[in-house]
């Protein structure tokens, strides 16, 4: 169960429209890295771990996620607000434009659309939080990239805090996969899928 | 809704701090779940959002549904959305006169 608070988690006020800028933003929407698949990766992966403090951090970052995807379309939506068709078409803005007009669609910066396959979800936590923290650095460094080519500081400011919470969460999924390790074979963290490999008894062989 | 736009701006940015400190702290107790002083910050300024959350819904508009104490008029959609632009708000469809279209008469600059 979800609620929604009409509210963005960080502020996003944006003059001056710019639609080259909203068409590298876009990726963090619906691109490889972007939040669209955080969230859906998190939210999708928490069933498949048996420790609570791992859904909980899955569920409650995957919840963030969610909240960082409405901040990239508020930032999109703001940057291609008013433009008029000559800067459409100067901006390089006419492909998007063309199937979307100036509507909000996952995709990434290069035109591919969201596609499941830019996460796993493997059903195995081990796994898993191994890929998470790596999302988060992906994460990261295309906000890296992204500021390297901003210098408007109304969309610098929201852009610098979304880059914030990728460090936290790659320690907060640290945590979760050093909470995870500790309960299994300190000899051989990978002998398990702690999830998958426990001995019950479930009736079948009867 | 006509009020004070800057006093109700930083009421909303006072929410946004004060979340910003609980998001951070329910996402660290995920993962220290026994530590005890952490709560402690936790519970104060959940109480504080509370009231907070609580204020803005009878000043302003209700921030989430199970806040809205409204009688007359919905102020849960007729409130802004949080994606509009402080400067370059939408207007409501009940007062907005009809519209004429862009031009699409075949003379873009594509060439």
């Amino acid at each position: 169960m979800w609620s929604y608070e009409r509210r963005l988690q960080f502020p996003v006020n944006i003059k001056n429209p710019n639609a080259k800028l909203a068409q590298v933003i876009m990726s963090q929407y619906g691109g490889p890295d972007g939040e669209m698949g955080a969230s859906m990766r998190y939210l999708s992966q928490r069933y498949a771990t048996p420790y609570r403090e791992v859904a909980g951090v899955l569920t409650d970052i995957g919840t963030e996620e969610l909240a960082h995807l409405e901040m990239v379309a508020t930032i999109v939506h703001q940057l291609t607000r008013n433009l008029s068709m000559e800067e459409i078409e100067k901006c390089g803005f006419g492909p998007y434009y063309t199937d979307h007009t100036v509507g909000i669609w996952p995709q990434a910066a290069g035109g591919i659309p969201f596609n499941a396959c830019e996460f796993q979800s493997k059903g195995d936590v081990i796994t898993d939080l191994f890929e998470d923290m790596a999302a988060e650095q992906k994460a990261r460094t295309t906000y890296d990239n992204i500021l390297r080519l901003v210098d408007d500081p109304d969309v610098c400011e929201p852009i610098k805090f979304l880059r914030q919470r990728e460090v936290v969460h790659f320690q907060r999924f640290g945590e979760a996969l050093r909470i995870t390790q500790d309960r299994l074979n300190d000899k051989n963290f990978y002998a398990f899928n702690p999830g998958f490999d426990t001995v019950a008894d479930c009736g079948c062989n009867n | 809704m006509n009020h004070n736009c800057s006093e109700q701006e930083r009421l909303l940015m006072d929410i946004s701090i004060i979340d910003f400190t609980l998001v951070e702290l329910n996402e660290y107790l995920d993962t220290h779940p026994f530590d005890m002083q952490a709560m402690e910050y936790f519970n104060h300024y959940s109480r504080i959002k509370n009231q907070m959350m609580q204020d803005f819904a009878s000043r302003y508009y209700p921030l989430t549904v199970d806040t809205s104490m409204d009688k007359k008029e919905w102020t849960w959609v007729l409130a802004p959305m949080p994606w509009e632009n402080v400067a370059d708000p939408y207007p409501l469809a009940c007062e907005t006169p009809p519209m004429q279209p862009r031009n699409n008469t075949g003379k873009g600059g594509y060439r």
